[in-house]
């Protein structure tokens, strides 16, 4: 198949014709170029929203309580009331949908007041009461021992896991702080597990100086009687997780003598909607792209026809001429689909390359990605396709001339000036 | 070698019917020197086309060599042309980006020569026309004569058993003229047919035999001389 005085003739004809030759392989590098770098924005802009989340389950939702705002049952409308341990028994038992369930509730101080001290050290941390579920729901990464387990529960053990930020603070440097005993609020609690935020920016800043401590000894230490926080809550796989928050809901709303219609008395957030809303932002920012890419890559294909058809018109005679000492059709034909096939496809392939190169820049520039823009990859089966579009269209685009010019007779194209 | 028979073309032009050769018969013999004459419109490039195998007839016959042209395909006529025909125009139509060489070994490319040999034959015939030192020069860097001894170059490389030149000496000064008439008199020397078409009494005169075409018909030349130039 390799017919080396083919090639030295089709690299000859393109070498020969500069201008023409630039012009082709402009048009096909352009299309392939900005396609490239438009998929990869697009997928390095995803891929940074979605990195933004951490690992937070998307099937997750969280509940808390509000001000009751009708009367019900001889209960006053603007009532305050609380989740108690019975609800999460409760909710475990009546409602099948539920995967995960995590009572939580926050300790004091934070926000500026100081509530941790290690030695000379203090600071100023969030204090979490969770089960081992949280870590299911909105997973952290363990850097040194473990999150809280059941056996902590069980016997309300005063321990802790403490953020990166917590560790910084409050320990000195190279100081290990597994086993140490931290003062929270006046009480002491042994350190026994350090994690890192999965999440970016800001929100891994937030996450990173935070302290989890077992839920059932946060109740007892800050005095909360049997008092639940709010509720983080996972679905599983086959149902919906709005669906289960509002099965959820009905039930509390029954064993709390509130009102069915009561939307106010419990807040609740879906990650589920959200995630949603997201994906539909992507949708629409994806079908952009592919409109815009679609356009470039007719323009493309409407440029190589284009020249083509120019190309054709210009040869002519030297079609003539050929036909003249004897080459026969499919010579000809095939000589002109050959040569636009190896201008097209190399000038797409460096299309393609450059434009990868660029992304590639972006992305070591960005140092690994901000807050919004993470990873940007193309799918190179996309990228590959397109290519195919342009270089089979830009061929038969030049197939049309090259047989019509074969149907002109030789002697009155080659006596034309 | 081509023997043709009441040969008629009709071109189509919407609804009307060009009758451009109307019954043609006209035997040319292995190693002759014609030329075909006739002002512009009796018909002489349609025969030219046709004898080239670069357009079909409609009716009568046209042997060559024994060998019924008739309808052929167009990769068989490519085939016959490459084989019997070596072609000379006017305007020379080499091809401008490739040098005197490379348009001398195109024929060898698409007879599937390889590139070493086919360059080889090239340069023995760009000698013969006296051009050897030129074979590396492209098209624009030659004058007018050189270009067409390159094209005569071209057309014998197939060695084939006729040239066909359609105005050879049209875009040349009347000297050059003469020295490429020359050069296709040493050709037909040699036992190649040489069929020249041309529209000068001159060129035509240094031929062996002329058929003088007017209206897509065979004069004799007395008639043909006798037609005013101003016509």
């Amino acid at each position: 198949m390799f017919d080396l005085d083919r090639w030295q003739e089709i690299i000859h004809t393109l070498k020969s014709n500069k201008l023409r030759t630039f012009l082709t392989a402009f048009g096909v590098f352009w299309g392939i170029f900005m396609l490239t770098v438009m998929l990869g924005a697009g997928t390095g802009l995803q891929n940074g929203i979605y990195r933004n989340m951490g690992d937070f389950s998307t099937n997750s939702a969280f509940m808390w309580t509000q001000k009751t705002s009708e009367p019900y049952r001889g209960f006053d409308a603007g009532r305050r009331w609380n989740f108690k341990n019975g609800d999460t028994k409760a909710i475990l038992d009546n409602v099948p949908g539920i995967e995960l369930l995590a009572p939580r509730v926050q300790g004091w101080g934070g926000s500026g007041a100081t509530n941790a001290v290690y030695k000379d050290n203090t600071g100023s941390f969030s204090i979490y009461g969770d089960v081992p579920a949280w870590n299911l729901i909105d997973p952290l990464t363990i850097t040194d021992g473990r999150f809280i387990n059941q056996m902590d529960l069980n016997r309300r053990r005063k321990i802790a896991v403490i953020g990166q930020r917590v560790k910084e603070v409050l320990f000195d440097k190279g100081e290990d702080p597994l086993n140490k005993h931290i003062q929270i609020n006046g009480v002491y609690f042994t350190v026994v597990g350090v994690f890192k935020s999965k999440k970016t920016g800001g929100q891994a800043d937030n996450e990173n100086q935070n302290v989890h401590i077992p839920f059932t000894t946060i109740q007892q230490i800050y005095n909360y009687g049997d008092i639940v926080g709010w509720y983080a809550l996972t679905s599983h796989k086959s149902t919906s997780v709005s669906e289960v928050t509002k099965e959820v809901i009905a039930l509390i709303k029954r064993r709390h003598d509130i009102a069915p219609h009561d939307d106010q008395a419990i807040g609740h957030f879906n990650v589920e909607e959200e995630f949603n809303k997201m994906n539909n932002l992507f949708i629409g920012i994806n079908g952009l792209i592919w409109i815009v890419g679609i356009g470039t890559l007719l323009a493309g294909v409407i440029g190589v026809s284009n020249i083509m058809l120019v190309v054709v018109r210009e040869r002519t005679k030297e079609i003539g001429i050929r036909r003249a000492i004897g080459a026969k059709p499919i010579k000809i034909t095939s000589q002109i689909v050959m040569e636009s096939l190896v201008l097209t496809a190399l000038s797409g392939w460096l299309g393609l390359v450059f434009g990868v190169g660029l992304i590639e820049l972006i992305n070591t520039a960005m140092g690994g990605g901000g807050d919004f823009f993470y990873n940007p990859t193309v799918d190179f089966n996309i990228a590959v396709t397109a290519l195919t579009i342009l270089v089979l269209s830009g061929t038969f685009a030049g197939m049309i001339p090259a047989r019509r010019a074969l149907k002109i007779r030789p002697i009155e194209a080659l006596r034309t000036e | 070698m081509i023997t043709i028979k009441n040969l008629h073309k009709s071109y189509k032009m919407g609804h009307n019917s060009l009758h451009v050769l109307k019954g043609l018969d006209f035997t040319i013999n292995d190693g002759e020197l014609v030329s075909i004459m006739g002002s512009s419109g009796s018909g002489k490039s349609t025969l030219l086309n046709i004898l080239g195998l670069l357009d079909n007839y409609d009716e009568g016959e046209f042997h060559l060599d024994d060998l019924l042209i008739r309808n052929l395909n167009e990769t068989k006529a490519a085939q016959y042309r490459n084989k019997y025909f070596g072609f000379v125009f006017q305007s020379f139509n080499l091809i401008t980006f490739k040098n005197a060489q490379e348009n001398v070994a195109l024929p060898l490319y698409y007879q599937g020569i390889n590139r070493k040999k086919r360059n080889k034959i090239a340069l023995e015939y760009l000698d013969k026309v006296g051009l050897a030192d030129w074979a590396h020069h492209l098209p624009s860097e030659l004058s007018g004569g050189q270009k067409q001894r390159v094209a005569i170059a071209r057309a014998l490389v197939t060695n084939p058993k006729v040239i066909l030149a359609d105005e050879p000496t049209g875009a040349l000064d009347s000297k050059t003229s003469y020295d490429v008439m020359q050069i296709l008199k040493d050709i037909n020397n040699l036992g190649i047919s040489v069929i020249i078409v041309t529209h000068e009494h001159d060129i035509a005169e240094m031929t062996d035999r002329v058929i003088n075409l007017r209206d897509g018909q065979i004069v004799d030349p007395e008639e043909a001389t006798k037609t005013p130039s101003y016509v």
